[in-house]
């Protein structure tokens, strides 16, 4: 089964919309167009096309970034539509991109600088975690740091080494860093335009493997439910467990739900969004209904922010909760081959298992 | 002394004043006074630690003294302390990181037009390439001057610096204070090819290696990049050759690395004995400047010792509240804890 899975997700879930882009889906009031459907690269893209034009000071730049419009071409078009001086091509040096954005904070930009893949933020790491996430403390506050840094993450593309880490424990973990990823069109366009307009640095973790990926976006507003944007989110209510995951996992897990409920399981799926800081309010109040929870991530197993996601939700619901949370994810080897990659990456019949061990879960 | 830096046409001011050069003089023995009280404080248990500056006030109230804080800006390492005096940088604010109060210094980097002290090695030089594209970007002439040392110079982010500066025509003066010691490792065991001044080349760049002892020769090299730069011809670099005569820090013994006459050898006379024997034979300055641009000195010593003796610490609610512009639950929850459960509320 594990074999067809990228198969299978690409042709089902949230992708069931007409293939052609840009289609607009009127509301029933038949006023404004309601929802667009677009892939997550056209989302991105148009996220960045309006924070360019709103905010004067925000400015894109990484490698390929301009010309090319990127390797992911999410930044496809912006040079040519905002100019060379707001959209531009660094030299190949990551470390560079990073500590020039601090001096571009510093002068009063918004950096938007891209790390064209996660394995190459790790020359960055320096900058990132000694300078951009401490600035605004060494400073007294005088120097804020509004770098909202792209990184293509996680796997699923049979990419080269280094090209298919996932990185969010390791931001997670530094304190004056914020991190966030989206799961679909609609919130890859609202976050990453939420993301680039907050004064505080935030590692924003595109789900590469979704790139290509079509859903509605509703442009006008984020949550129907007028939730807010730093919290989690429920992409599907259910009563019986609670899966939690982020980025390319949460499409996932919305499978794994439909599959549970054909056998009567009823199971919530939360999308986290936010790693920093993360929704322990939206964890409690999810948990405390259904009881049970297990946490999906493509990163590794040990001091994964599974871990973190688990504590919060022992610490909130240990009364009520009916098995201990369990955690379904990537194992403690380096990043593997793409032959390998469906072997590591949380699959479908590996998120049941987790499900399944929680269920029978008999104490004592 | 190599001379790779092509002077702008009209871009060098005319010779130094008198008065240019006596104030040069009355910075560099305040610097000098207060960088040598500075180790008295802290063997005195004022302040824990202190990284000593003595013998680079030539090279560092030369340079200082060329930035307009009106639109330049600076970008240190954590032994600017004479560029920082130069600047006119509260001294309270800027000792206060040797207090341990702060790591960055207290003073308002915005305001003062440097950036906060930097403790990372070369941690800040691709701030100043940043800051000089936003100069660019935002069609303006302020140039960004940029610290760092020969052991700095073996870090991979200067030479990503110097080649995204050369690459964009940023206007940046990289200020390379080869000081000979890289705590202990000698710049012969540090910088390949010669001299770092030497490395520019393969980026296209200008530089001048000078005499970093000399406080009118670094003032003149400075003005001149500055002139450069600020002209729209890209980046400079200046290597100044100096010497630290000090410790690496107060915490250092350089008895284990190298021996006093090795010390001797290798400083050279004192920058600032030389440039009292210039203002004399000169006659531009007398015994009794001298002595009165040394009680200055020393009043300021006092008036900053007396402010920093009288610095408390910072509140802990800082800890939480500087983290980011907007603050997150989880913090305000550990601050929470932190207050509920602490003594010094």
């Amino acid at each position: 089964m594990s074999n067809s899975i990228l198969e299978s997700e690409s042709a089902s879930g949230n992708n069931t919309a007409d293939n052609t882009a840009d289609d607009t889906v009127t509301n029933p009031a038949g006023s404004e167009p309601a929802t667009t459907v677009m892939s997550m690269q056209q989302a991105l893209n148009r996220a960045l096309d309006e924070v360019l034009a709103e905010n004067p000071k925000a400015v894109i730049f990484g490698e390929d970034c301009g010309r090319l419009g990127g390797v992911f071409r999410i930044t496809d078009g912006l040079q040519a539509r905002h100019g060379a001086q707001r959209v531009f091509d660094t030299p190949l040096a990551e470390s560079g991109i990073l500590g020039m954005s601090v001096g571009l904070a510093m002068a009063g930009f918004h950096p938007i600088p891209e790390v064209q893949f996660d394995g190459f933020a790790y020359p960055a790491i320096n900058q990132i975690v000694c300078q951009i996430a401490r600035m605004n403390y060494r400073s007294r506050g005088t120097m804020p740091m509004p770098i909202t840094l792209r990184v293509p993450s996680f796997g699923g593309i049979r990419a080269p080494e280094h090209h298919g880490e996932s990185l969010e424990a390791l931001f997670a973990h530094v304190p004056g860093l914020k991190v966030v990823s989206p799961s679909n069109p609609h919130e890859a366009y609202h976050l990453l335009k939420y993301a680039a307009t907050r004064p505080d640095p935030v590692i924003f973790m595109e789900p590469k493997s979704r790139y290509w990926q079509k859903g509605e976006v509703d442009t006008a507003r984020h949550d129907a439910d007028g939730g807010s944007p730093t919290g989690a989110k429920v992409m599907r209510e259910g009563r019986h467990l609670t899966l939690v995951a982020w980025g390319a996992m949460v499409a996932r897990c919305l499978q794994v739900a439909e599959l549970a409920a054909e056998d009567g399981i009823d199971i919530e799926v939360l999308d986290l969004r936010w790693l920093k800081p993360i929704d322990a309010e939206a964890l409690a109040a999810s948990v405390r209904k259904t009881r049970r929870a297990v946490v999906v991530h493509e990163a590794p197993l040990t001091s994964g922010l599974g871990a973190e996601v688990a504590q919060l939700i022992t610490q909130s619901c240990f009364d009520t909760l009916r098995a201990p949370v369990e955690r379904v994810t990537g194992f403690d080897v380096p990043y593997p081959s793409g032959d390998l990659e469906d072997e590591y990456i949380p699959n479908i019949d590996r998120i049941l298992f987790g499900i399944q061990r929680v269920l029978e879960y008999k104490r004592g | 002394m190599d001379t790779l830096l092509p002077v702008a046409s009209g871009s060098a001011a005319g010779p130094l004043t008198a008065d240019e050069l006596r104030e040069l003089y009355s910075l560099m023995v305040a610097v000098r006074h207060l960088d040598t009280s500075a180790i008295a404080w802290q063997r005195q248990g004022i302040i824990p630690g202190y990284a000593p500056e003595l013998g680079q006030e030539a090279a560092q109230v030369g340079s200082g003294y060329a930035v307009d804080t009106t639109r330049d800006f600076v970008f240190p390492t954590y032994r600017e302390m004479g560029v920082a005096r130069t600047m006119g940088v509260d001294m309270v604010a800027y000792m206060s990181t040797h207090k341990a109060t702060w790591h960055g210094g207290l003073y308002n980097p915005m305001e003062s037009r440097l950036a906060p002290i930097q403790a990372v090695v070369a941690g800040s030089v691709l701030h100043a390439v940043g800051w000089a594209h936003g100069q660019t970007l935002d069609k303006k002439d302020g140039v960004a001057l940029t610290y760092f040392g020969d052991g700095a110079s073996s870090q991979g982010d200067v030479h990503e610096a110097m080649n995204f500066a050369a690459v964009m025509k940023a206007p940046v003066v990289f200020f390379v204070q080869n000081n000979g010691w890289a705590i202990s490792v000698p710049t012969e065991r540090q910088v390949a090819g010669g001299s770092v001044a030497a490395r520019a080349a393969g980026y296209g760049m200008p530089a001048q290696k000078i005499d970093g002892d000399d406080v009118v020769a670094v003032l003149e090299a400075t003005r001149r990049a500055f002139a450069h730069a600020r002209s729209g011809n890209g980046p400079v670099l200046i290597e100044a050759m100096t010497y630290r005569r000090g410790p690496h820090s107060t915490s250092d013994d350089p008895g284990r690395y190298r021996s006093l006459d090795e010390e001797r050898d290798g400083a050279g006379t004192d920058p600032l004995e030389r440039l009292r024997q210039r203002l004399l034979a000169d006659g531009i300055a007398d015994e009794a400047f001298f002595a009165e641009a040394l009680a200055a000195a020393k009043a300021e010593e006092e008036q900053i010792r007396t402010g920093i003796q009288a610095l408390g610490s910072r509140p802990g609610t800082e800890m939480f509240d500087l983290v980011f512009q907007e603050t997150t639950p989880a913090l305000q929850a550990q601050a929470a804890n932190w207050r509920e459960e602490s003594e010094h509320v």
